[in-house]
């Protein structure tokens, strides 16, 4: 089943096309790519270069986070559009579990983590299982001084993966000289890591529905701006 | 299997002979520029056959003013809804379009993003031309929605909650600006003075609906660059004088009666408006006028227009209420008309909250 994935949770944005067999095409832009002028002509590059047109694909799939609020909120616009125009089936996958994925092969417990900017990261856990990931908590928010103390406390070896790892590895270092971090190139969750999961998922049939699929933000809204000195003088 | 051309040059020639853009084309306009989610189906750039519009004012009246964040994440989850439900109210399918508009700017850049990702990738995927529509521009379109009669040339006045401004409409796609705010629109003007008043967001249709019950002369505001030449307005004053008049009238221990102080700030602003449409009609030579944006509700600026058009013999053209508001149809009438002259985006095109109403290159 050709399956196409979108993925922009982080500065790094990337599409691809393929299977549960594997990677047919893919277009990857890092730092701060302008997600909505990237993203079409990645598809158009993919499609292409695969020798492909719109009507070959035959599902789309989409990281809803948690990551950059803009970034996801393109993805999942852009895909949803997709979907709905070629009558596709569709599939939302967390951005932490692509993460995960990408080091699925580590004996250690796997703690995926993205930087969710001020101060603050997105993550989640995972053990590795015959021919994947299990995930073993919430995906949640938190500051990293708090996280790394309880992965110090933990009694099984724990690698960070994602760019929140890197960002705060003293912090990680600090609290538990026994932390493994992640690499650069694992550093951001991948539209070929999503491909190969989405497939296994449409291949079971297990679909999102198209009107309710939408980022997994994690944060409440940002509070408005106190937007008028005059707001609260009430007349007689 | 078809083979989906989307290269929106190299189909150009052959689209512009196939699609009557005139006649039966079927255009989805999508707007998304700031808290109306909006989606409809325009035929042969004239017709409307469906508008939805999901309004999200009840998710920012707590805050008293529109959040940029709730206002994306809220357009995510209804722009798709959106377009069915348009689909299904015109009766058509997505593979009956012959083109997809969306709202490029000016508006908010989080809210915009929605817009201009789901209408690109519709069309990309359907290999049919994108136009991105001025959202100052399709207010304008609003005009003709509303009327088969309506044609340009003629003066538009554009009011609304971020825009005031006099334009010199030639023909399509050709736009004189005459004139301008100097601070807060008109309808940024309304809002603040409701809320200072205590009346709640959105606070234009309240002080409209206060003002039928008061006394337009009871207070005599000031009419700022009513008498200065040129076009261009300012509304910071207008706003100042309310609140000093209010807190002057307190302390004094004199009663404020809410629906004059409405009535009387509401004159003052259409007083403004009418003269200053008058005389860019008078400097234009044009003999038509046209009332558009959301301020374009207000009665009583439709009233003070429609009698000053009356008595100079004029055309005056205001849409319904509801094309009056932001609205997907108007920006499917307007991509229609980009469409016709042969306009296309192109996929690699992002939003612009700032873009400035210019004659399309
Ligand atoms: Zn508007």
């Amino acid at each position: 089943m050709l399956v196409l994935g979108i993925e922009t949770s982080t500065p790094q944005a990337s599409v691809s096309i393929g299977s549960e067999e594997g990677v047919v095409a893919s277009a990857l832009a890092a730092r701060r790519p302008n997600y909505v002028e990237f993203l079409l002509p990645a598809i158009r590059f993919c499609l292409d270069g695969a020798g492909l047109v719109y009507n070959d694909v035959e599902g789309i799939a989409v990281s809803r986070g948690p990551g950059l609020l803009t970034g996801l909120r393109v993805g999942v616009a852009t895909a949803k559009a997709l979907a709905q125009a070629l009558s596709l089936p569709i599939v939302g996958m967390a951005s932490l579990d692509l993460l995960a994925y990408e080091v699925r092969y580590s004996p250690k417990t796997i703690c995926a983590m993205l930087d969710a900017r001020r101060g603050e990261v997105y993550y989640a856990m995972y053990r590795t299982s015959p021919g994947g990931i299990q995930r073993m908590s919430d995906y949640s928010l938190a500051k990293p001084e708090q996280l790394a103390l309880g992965i110090a406390a933990r009694s099984d070896d724990v690698l960070l993966v994602g760019n929140g790892a890197l960002l705060y590895r003293g912090i990680f270092a600090e609290a538990d000289a026994g932390t493994e971090i992640g690499t650069v190139g694992d550093a951001s969750p991948n539209a070929v890591a999503l491909v190969e999961l989405a497939a296994a998922r449409m291949r079971r049939r297990d679909f999102d529905p198209l009107t309710g699929l939408n980022p997994m933000y994690l944060r409440r809204s940002a509070r408005p701006i106190e937007w008028d000195r005059m707001r609260g003088r009430r007349s007689a | 299997m078809s083979d989906v051309v989307l290269t929106l040059p190299s189909v150009e020639p052959e689209e512009a002979l196939r699609t009557d853009w005139d006649g039966d084309s079927l255009v989805l306009g999508i707007e998304t520029s700031c808290d109306e989610t909006s989606a409809s189906v325009i035929k042969g750039g004239r017709r409307i056959l469906s508008n939805v519009i999901a309004s999200q004012s009840d998710l920012h009246s707590e805050y008293g003013g529109i959040v940029p964040e709730i206002a994306a994440r809220a357009h995510v989850e209804a722009l798709t809804p959106a377009i069915a439900q348009a689909l299904v109210g015109a009766d058509t399918t997505l593979w009956d379009l012959d083109a997809v508009g969306a709202t490029l700017g000016p508006g908010l850049a989080g809210s915009l993003l929605i817009g201009v990702a789901e209408g690109k990738a519709l069309a990309a995927a359907l290999g049919i031309p994108f136009a991105g529509v001025n959202h100052l521009e399709a207010h304008l379109y609003s005009a003709l929605l509303a009327d088969p009669e309506a044609r340009w040339p003629g003066v538009a006045l554009i009011i609304s909650g971020g825009h005031t401004l006099l334009v010199h409409v030639v023909d399509d796609g050709d736009y004189d600006l005459l004139g301008g705010t100097l601070d807060d629109a008109a309808g940024e003007a309304f809002d603040k003075v409701a809320r200072f008043l205590g009346l709640g967001y959105p606070g234009g249709p309240e002080i409209d609906r206060l003002s039928l019950l008061g006394d337009p002369e009871a207070i005599r505001f000031p009419r700022a660059m009513l008498r200065a030449p040129g076009f261009d307005v300012s509304y910071s004053g207008l706003k100042t004088a309310v609140v000093n008049h209010v807190r002057r009238a307190e302390a004094a221990g004199e009663e404020v009666v809410v629906e004059d102080v409405a009535a009387s700030f509401q004159r003052a602003v259409v007083d403004v408006q009418v003269a200053k449409t008058m005389a860019a009609a008078e400097h234009t030579g044009a003999s038509r006028i046209f009332l558009c944006g959301g301020v374009a509700a207000n009665s009583g600026l439709r009233g003070g227009l429609a009698a000053a058009c009356a008595e100079r013999a004029m055309d005056f053209h205001v849409p319904p209420p509801e094309l009056c508001t932001d609205n997907a149809a108007m920006v499917g009438a307007c991509a229609t008309a980009m469409l016709r002259r042969g306009l296309r985006t192109p996929l690699g095109a992002s939003p612009d909250p700032n873009l400035p109403l210019v004659s399309p290159l």
